[in-house]
């Protein structure tokens, strides 16, 4: 098989995983930054909005490296989604797809499900809870517990902080009530 | 003569009385001393372009993934997180083992945090939004990347949420 057909294929968890758990090492010996990515979001706020509210009065510009790193996420996604993209749907569980499928979700194509996440579902009860109470909550929530998976799941847990294994445990149970009890309600409006 | 009921202090303006990046908010920051040039942020920008297509190529930026992940019908994402934190731990441990500098001949810096309960609330709240978009915030900027144009509005959504959270955040138990 060619590199680059091998390339194209889904990577299994444990390349990504461990990939993944080197830029923790990477960031800190190029310049000492701790890895996160929750934190661009409130740069993005300190450098856009900052509405002389204190929580976003600090030197953001110390910190544009953060926006570089979420920049070169968005470019890593367009080089990967063109150049490397997987041909075939995704590989669904068949019991997730059984049950989506009750919900009018049948495409399996892209990364969000077109059948959901597509600009006409926005102006839908189900589509604006999905898209814009569901990214509030990921900012907001991000900032109340003081990171994201990044910063505490992975920075977090790998600097042995007790309180990130708390964040993760709350991301955790927050998924579980969300994906079992809620979703399926939302799903059905 | 003050009410005595009125005169409590505010513990959480008394522990931060800084408000710098640093306050509540002791990861993701820059703790370099040297001043860098501006260029040398395309290095950063190098590492986020292969981070997000290791988030795209493993699927880790997929709504579906995430929801195999919540319902126990799929090993990938716990394999994906787990091994990460394994292999950050150990390198962790190297550095301070060998005492690794930076590039730049610097010390590494690891800053212990502090409990609160926004951990706890946020954290809830937070996992409600990650099963919902099916996002973290990388996976935001990925999820765009790949054409899913539609994932700006979540991410305005989320920048939002956290300017709300910035503007009320002394009123938030913390």
């Amino acid at each position: 098989m060619h590199f680059i057909e091998w390339l194209r294929q889904p990577w299994p968890w444990y390349v990504a995983g461990p990939l993944i758990g080197l830029t923790v090492p990477a960031l800190l010996v190029a310049g000492n930054k701790s890895f996160g990515i929750s934190s661009s979001l409130r740069h993005i706020c300190a450098a856009c909005i900052p509405a002389k509210i204190p929580f976003f009065q600090y030197d953001w510009k110390k910190e544009a490296w953060n926006l570089f790193f979420v920049f070169g996420i968005l470019l890593g996604g367009i080089i990967a989604g063109s150049l490397l993209a997987n041909p075939d749907p995704v590989a669904v569980n068949p019991n997730l797809m059984q049950d989506l499928g009750k919900y009018g979700v049948n495409d399996y194509h892209g990364l969000v499900p077109p059948d959901l996440f597509n600009w006409p579902q926005l102006f839908t009860a189900r589509g604006l809870i999905l898209m814009v109470a569901g990214g509030f909550m990921v900012g907001f929530g991000t900032r109340y517990a003081g990171g994201c998976t990044s910063g505490h799941s992975i920075m977090g847990l790998s600097t042995l902080q007790w309180p990130s294994l708390v964040a993760t445990c709350c991301f955790m149970a927050g998924g579980f009530i969300m994906s079992n009890l809620i979703l399926p309600i939302i799903l059905s409006l | 003569m003050p009410n005595p009921a009125f005169v409590q202090t505010d513990p959480i303006n008394e522990l931060n009385t800084d408000f710098e990046v640093r306050s509540l908010d002791t990861i993701c920051i820059n703790e370099m001393e040297t001043k860098e040039p501006w260029t040398s942020n395309f290095k950063y920008l190098a590492i986020g372009i292969l981070f997000g297509i290791v988030f795209v190529k493993a699927e880790i930026v997929s709504w579906f993934r995430i929801q195999e992940m919540f319902r126990l019908q799929s090993f990938h994402m716990y394999g994906v997180i787990g091994s990460a934190v394994v292999v950050g731990m150990i390198s962790v441990f190297l550095i301070k083992k060998f005492k690794v500098k930076t590039i730049y001949g610097e010390e590494i810096h690891f800053h212990p945090r502090k409990f609160n309960k926004g951990q706890i609330y946020g954290g809830l709240l937070f996992g409600f939004g990650w099963a919902l978009t099916g996002a973290c915030p990388g996976p935001l900027f990925a999820q765009i990347g790949t054409g899913s144009t539609v994932v700006i509005i979540t991410l305005l959504s989320a920048i939002a949420g956290t300017w709300v959270y910035g503007k009320f955040r002394d009123n938030l138990p913390h």
